[in-house]
């Protein structure tokens, strides 16, 4: 697929292992970014159709992030977002919908969780 | 109750009984001035053993070699569990890379487990992180206790020898409680990292609630 997707996560192994699982579910174009911040300013300047965000970052976190994207006056503001995150709890999922976010996987996860997650993003 | 426990509990009542019985006298002005004397001699004897008591405990050394030795250790933990998963995803992408040049497509799925699997660096990264972020509130609560004893008592021996201006402790909120949507700080209670299992919301759980919205 050459839609680019934006993969945010201050775990470089975890950065690794998505982006080697999107490459399996055939998504070439992938870039990363260490957290909230490195991630906004790369929406900013590249056009992407997926961003799959870890929440737990510093100095921007991955809700923050789903914020300025949501909050922006900007094409980018709809991009599809999925919260892949070991907060799991109940609180977090209502606040990240309440924010706008897609989908949310919570970790540890497996790659079919992924891939249908994905799926059911894009096809909306 | 071990007889250790006995010990402090019988000096906790007993300072709190020569407390009560020198301010009801002092307040009545019943007794003669020297047996208030008397017990405030007795009150500093004690607060005298507790302070050699706590110096025996050794706490300034465990503040300053133990936490600061196991913070170390546990550092080293995420490093070496990041740099041996950075190994054998590497291993993984020459496997896969193979298995394509071969035409072996089986084999992606068995490495996509690996891939999976190898998630438990993060998450343990985090467990531990939260652990380590325990230890330095118990660190500093140690460093608190050591300040209002030197400050009370004298120095205790041991203890280090700055321990003025601390971070305000800040922990002592209770987790238990019932968060509000509306009021929660976002950038502090949202933030608790992996879930023991027992505890854990399950991606079931999530796809449910998610569903809710729609």
């Amino acid at each position: 697929m050459n839609m680019n997707v934006l993969v945010v996560d201050d775990y470089q192994t975890m950065v690794r292992i998505i982006k080697n699982l999107l490459k399996q579910i055939g998504f070439s174009n992938v870039d990363e970014a260490a957290d909230g911040k490195e991630a906004f300013d790369k929406i900013q300047s590249k056009e992407y159709g997926l961003i799959i965000s870890d929440w737990n970052m510093e100095p921007m976190t991955g809700l923050e992030l789903l914020k300025e994207v949501r909050g922006a006056q900007a094409a980018f503001s709809n991009v599809p977002f999925i919260m892949v995150t070991a907060e799991s709890k109940t609180e977090n999922v209502i606040i990240a919908k309440q924010a706008g976010v897609n989908n949310y996987i919570v970790k540890p996860f497996n790659a079919e969780t992924l891939k249908s997650k994905i799926d059911s993003v894009l096809a909306a | 109750m071990t007889d250790m426990a006995q010990d402090k509990s019988y000096e906790r009542g007993q300072v709190i009984q020569i407390i009560n019985s020198v301010i009801d006298k002092m307040e009545q002005n019943t007794a003669p001035t020297h047996e208030i004397v008397s017990h405030i001699a007795e009150l500093a004897q004690t607060l005298d053993k507790l302070k050699k008591e706590i110096a025996e405990t050794d706490a300034g050394a465990a503040k300053e070699e133990q936490i600061r030795s196991a913070t170390d250790e546990l550092d080293a933990i995420v490093s070496s569990t990041a740099e041996a998963t950075n190994d054998i995803l590497a291993a993984c992408e020459q496997i896969e890379k193979y298995a394509e040049e071969n035409d072996i497509p089986q084999i992606a799925e068995y490495v996509s487990n690996i891939y999976v699997a190898c998630g438990f660096q993060d998450i343990t990264g985090q467990r531990i992180t939260k652990v380590v972020g325990a230890m330095r509130v118990i660190e500093n609560k140690v460093d608190r206790l050591l300040k209002m004893l030197d400050d009370h008592v004298g120095p205790i021996p041991g203890a280090p020898a700055q321990v003025a201006d601390l971070p305000a402790d800040t922990s002592a909120s209770n987790s238990n409680e019932p968060v509000s949507i509306e009021t929660v700080d976002e950038k502090k209670d949202l933030l608790n990292g992996p879930q023991l299992p027992e505890k854990a919301v399950t991606q079931d759980d999530i796809d449910k609630l998610l569903a809710e919205f729609d």
